[in-house]
């Protein structure tokens, strides 16, 4: 029943500097991930399923995760500066969005300046990175991705666990109010849309 | 040619080497010496830094020309840059400076990201000099600029030149490995 742990994670590199995005893909590989690479913001937006025009109402996910996102996505590593939309902005965009808020977000920038680096962490990025990046920075992203997976992993096997193994009265109970909360969650998405 | 008989290569001379093939461990050493003392060069004079050693690790038997691939791509980027930098100093109407700033910041992270370490300093004088105000400050700074980069332009080429061969003579020494 266990989701396959080992499955290789995704990660998704944003930068608006063609050599960066060799540069960062590689490394990726090296380091056995998957990789996509865009760009700038906005295209990293729509790969991950969040559209521009959409509104960003805590209660009305804009997207639901397992439709509309095609590919899964376990981390996003972004450049602060970048044209239009800077890493920043993706970040809080990403954080701000219930959908892809538990996505682990990674800065890159080659400035190091600290009130930059506090500015992302407290809008809750993952790391900060100063470039050139190297092989060695990246071992900092596995425990990030792991983490993600296994609490996702947790939530759904709960749910799973809930439903077979024995129950106490009490906790059957709890169980149905969680479900009915769901539904009328689900309910009131609905309502909205 | 006796010790032909005891290994599994052709006594024929390698094709692309022009060389038979027995001398080929001879220039296999050669060859790796003279990478070697280019890349010291290279290290000792502040031109490269440990960032391009990093590049080299990248490198694989799935991508064993990354690195030429990679700094190929900066050497294009760079050219276009300076080009526009140096036009936008030209220009009569000259007040552009903000314009300069982003080229340049371009310009320091491509640099950076291969390990080019004086092109990136240039940059920064480059940077210091247009903070300035001081177009001819930018002039001198964007020549010395354009000096650094053909210089090491230049050296790169010959490094990737001796890298090649490198690969050409271990293929043609041992052809069944291939």
């Amino acid at each position: 029943m266990g989701m396959a742990a080992e499955s290789q994670f995704h990660v998704l590199a944003v930068d608006d500097s063609i050599i960066e995005r060799k540069l960062i893909e590689r490394l990726l590989k090296t380091s056995s991930y998957q990789v996509t690479t865009v760009d700038s913001g906005t295209k990293a937006l729509e790969f991950l399923g969040l559209h521009q025009d959409e509104t960003i109402n805590p209660n009305t996910p804009s997207v639901s995760p397992n439709n509309h996102q095609e590919v899964e996505v376990n981390l996003v590593i972004t450049d602060y500066c970048m044209p239009g939309m800077t890493g920043y902005d993706l970040l809080k965009k990403v954080k701000e969005s219930s959908s892809l808020r538990n996505i682990p977000v990674v800065i890159m920038s080659s400035e190091n300046v600290p009130s930059k680096i506090t500015r992302c962490l407290e809008e809750g990025a993952e790391e900060f990175l100063l470039k050139p990046v190297r092989l060695s920075d990246l071992n900092k992203l596995r425990p990030h991705m792991l983490r993600t997976k296994l609490r996702d992993h947790n939530q759904k096997q709960e749910k799973q666990e809930e439903k077979t193994a024995f129950q106490s009265p009490k906790q059957q109970k709890i169980e149905q109010n969680l479900q009915q909360q769901q539904q009328q969650c689900n309910t009131n998405k609905r309502g909205h849309r | 040619m006796n010790f032909a008989k005891n290994r599994t290569v052709s006594t024929v001379p390698a094709a692309k080497t022009g060389l038979p093939v027995w001398m080929m461990g001879l220039v296999a050493d050669r060859l790796r010496a003279d990478a070697n003392r280019l890349l010291a060069f290279l290290f000792n004079q502040g031109i490269l830094d440990e960032q391009f050693l990093q590049l080299q690790q990248l490198r694989d038997e799935s991508s064993p020309n990354f690195v030429s691939e990679v700094v190929n791509i900066h050497f294009h980027e760079s050219e276009k840059l300076l080009r526009n930098l140096r036009s936008l100093l030209m220009d009569r109407e000259f007040s552009g400076y903000n314009k300069m700033g982003i080229h340049l910041n371009q310009f320091m992270g491509s640099s950076s990201s291969i390990g080019a370490k004086r092109i990136r300093n240039a940059c920064f004088a480059f940077r210091a000099a247009s903070e300035q105000n001081s177009r001819a400050g930018c002039l001198r700074a964007l020549e010395l600029l354009e000096h650094d980069y053909c210089f090491l332009k230049n050296k790169l080429h010959e490094l990737f030149q001796i890298q090649q061969q490198r690969v050409l003579a271990a293929g043609a020494r041992y052809p069944m490995q291939n």
